[in-house]
């Protein structure tokens, strides 16, 4: 069996007496898609959290390639290629596609200047790529659409060559064609040998985009399973019901 | 007609904010300069106007970051007095001891002393702010009154005058460099408008981007141009009093040759101002330092999600704020040539206003410098024009805070109109 992209063992967090995540592991390979599902408070956006480093997990272990790193804060998740769309879009409203973009992480000029020519134009030719309909470059992001705001937040992920991309509700805000848009980039990084944790709550669309979905329920891992060996109604008992069915039988 | 001037001032890609600011100056002025029967825009009036300006207007581009951040700083005004005296008794209890009175030295090492001084205070109400998240209003409120209080502590609220002399060149009339030096500078200005201009527009055709038509840009710097010299011959236009030139010639020995005349030129002070408003600005714009400040007043979670150490940020906003708040307080006590336990009494006030009248939105990632110092400016001529006209002092606060109420409604009219919410 080939090392693991990405794994994270034993992973506990605890927010004064509630246990948030209790002894999660969760791992991904080069070029597979993981679903993590569960109900709102399953606990899996603060597993994520901890991979982004906006939490720190209170035990557990994180291995890329098989060997072990620590993240304690978001410089450190992205100094490990690791790249972050957050559900609630992390875009500082009052700055432009090419500010946000490179938040964090300017190109400046010799002088040390923030070079914003540079950056716009970068910021022009991964827009090409990942969304050629979007022109509104100057402006500040509060007046673009839910869907132009989600591509600044995945070309700021793509742009930085990100080897493992969470994505948290990445299509929740999004109309259909922009989540069709969303679907084909998903499939397209794949393609590229990224690992991907995809988190949603439309069962049918983690059907179809993941490889593997893991699912959780009171901060616990109920199962991980291959999306070609359950059905729809087998992941559902499992979010509700908090029961693998497939474990159950056996 | 209307329709015209709208699509002209698109294309040369003014703010129209900071248009609108300008017109509500030239109206200010104008409104004064028929009630004082024509000395408000006289060279004389302007030339004090800046004067009187200056402290507000370096402080006043601090508070935008600070605001900016969503924070607030109400400790300014007592820190610039507690800075203003402890300088006080630097500059002449302390180092006329050291180095000998008069030394040159003296107003280097008064004006580290302030800054360092400010820098420390500010940074420590910033960690307070930003590592024991105390909110800015409270922290800085109680930097009002501590301060204030240390400021009396220092000379046990004894006022100290007169202070060493090269120190109080800093502040009023009696710095300043002279015609020829201003017109230098102006020419220097209009030189380094010209090679941004043209650099800018290079860049943006280097890399394919669409650029202003050729027309506009010679309009744009044009205007710019115009307006460096304009106010260079406005302020070269005011010239000393003659009686001040003879007791001058008088105290020298001399005689004053007949018909002799001389102006003023720039004031240091305002040429402090100048250099901040530039260098704020580059920070504010060029800088990453100033992007994280825009980033964290637009969203504080992405900026932290992006890697941004927002605490540490706030400490250096308020460090800033500190930093510049001890340069107002070198203009301030060296224009007065005394250091009193008052000075910078409500300077807090203004300075936030100033920056409010300026277009920095209080709900944070939104400000300029230039929107700042025009604020102050508007601030210092109503004042003193009410001054002139002979309005009492009550009824003076009474339209100064009127006009900030307004201002800020039109300011969020205006946002709404154009969906810069």
């Amino acid at each position: 069996m080939t090392t693991p992209l990405l794994e994270m063992r034993n992973i506990s967090i605890h927010f004064g007496g509630i246990k948030a995540v209790d002894d999660v592991s969760i791992d991904v390979m080069p070029g597979e898609v993981v679903g993590l599902l569960g109900h709102n408070g399953a606990g899996k956006s603060t597993l994520i959290k901890i991979l982004s480093g906006a939490y720190k997990a209170d035990g557990g272990e994180i291995f890329i390639d098989g060997k072990k790193v620590e993240i304690h804060n978001p410089r450190d998740a992205r100094d490990l290629n690791i790249e972050t769309i957050y559900q609630t879009l992390a875009l500082s409203d009052n700055l432009d596609a090419a500010s946000n973009l490179f938040l964090g992480r300017e190109i400046t000029t010799p002088l040390g200047l923030v070079d914003d020519t540079k950056m716009e134009s970068e910021s022009r030719k991964i827009m090409a790529r990942l969304n050629p309909n979007f022109k509104r470059f100057s402006e500040p992001v509060r007046s673009l659409s839910g869907g132009q705001r989600q591509s600044v937040a995945i070309a700021r992920a793509v742009y930085f060559n990100a080897r493992i991309l969470i994505m948290d509700e990445p299509t929740a805000a999004l109309g259909v064609h922009e989540t069709a848009m969303v679907a084909d980039l998903i499939k397209e990084l794949k393609t590229q040998g990224l690992g991907i944790f995809l988190i949603s709550h439309d069962t049918r669309e983690m059907m179809e985009l993941c490889d593997r979905v893991s699912v959780m329920k009171n901060g616990k891992l109920i199962g991980t399973e291959r999306v070609e060996d359950v059905t729809e109604d087998d992941i559902l008992s499992m979010i509700i019901l908090g029961k693998n069915p497939k474990t159950e039988a056996a | 007609m209307a329709a015209g001037l709208g699509k002209l001032i698109k294309t040369l890609q003014i703010d129209t904010r900071l248009l609108g600011m300008i017109g509500a100056f030239l109206l200010i002025a104008i409104v004064f300069n028929v009630a004082t029967g024509g000395t408000f825009l006289t060279p004389r009036n302007l030339f004090n106007l800046t004067l009187q300006t200056a402290s507000v207007a370096i402080m006043a581009t601090g508070m935008v970051f600070v605001i900016v951040t969503r924070n607030i700083d109400l400790s300014i005004g007592s820190l610039l007095g507690m800075v203003g005296m402890i300088m006080g008794v630097v500059q002449t209890q302390i180092l006329p001891e050291m180095v000998g009175f008069g030394s040159p030295i003296i107003w280097i090492v008064t004006v580290a002393v302030g800054i360092l001084v400010g820098m420390a205070f500010g940074a420590f109400q910033g960690w307070m702010v930003g590592y024991l998240t105390i909110p800015s209003f409270i922290v800085t409120l109680g930097g009002l009154l501590m301060w204030r209080g240390v400021a009396w502590w220092v000379t046990r609220g004894t006022t100290i005058s007169p202070l060493d002399p090269t120190f109080v060149k800093l502040g009023g009339a009696s710095g300043t460099i002279g015609v020829t030096a201003s017109w230098v500078l102006a020419l220097v200005g209009a030189a380094a408008t010209i090679f941004f201009l043209i650099n800018t527009r290079r860049k943006h055709i280097s890399h394919g981007f669409v650029v202003k038509p050729l027309w506009a840009e010679f309009t744009l710097g044009g205007i710019l141009i115009a307006a460096i010299c304009g106010i260079t011959a406005v302020i070269n236009a005011y010239q000393v009093p003659t009686r001040v030139l003879q007791r001058r010639f008088q105290q020298a020995g001399e005689e004053m040759p007949e018909g002799y005349t001389e102006a003023y030129g720039f004031p240091i002070s305002v040429l402090v101002v100048i250099a901040i408003a530039i260098v704020m600005s580059i920070v504010a714009k060029k800088t990453r330092f100033g992007r994280y400040i825009f980033a964290m007043g637009g969203n504080p979670d992405a900026a932290e999600l992006s890697g941004i150490n927002t605490r540490l940020l706030t400490v250096k906003v308020f460090a800033l704020m500190g930093a510049l708040t001890a340069i107002s307080a070198v203009i301030a006590s060296a224009r007065l040539a005394s250091a009193g336990n008052d000075l910078g009494t409500l300077d807090e006030l203004r300075v936030i206003a100033a920056a409010v009248i300026g277009g920095t939105a209080l709900a944070g990632g939104v400000g300029t410098i230039y929107g700042a110092i025009l604020g102050a400016l508007i601030m210092q001529a109503l004042i003193s024009g009410m001054g002139m006209v002979g309005v009492d002092t009550p009824f003076q606060n009474i339209i100064v805070g009127a006009v900030l109420v307004f201002a800020v409604w039109v300011d969020i009219v205006y946002r709404r109109k154009t969906g810069d919410s």
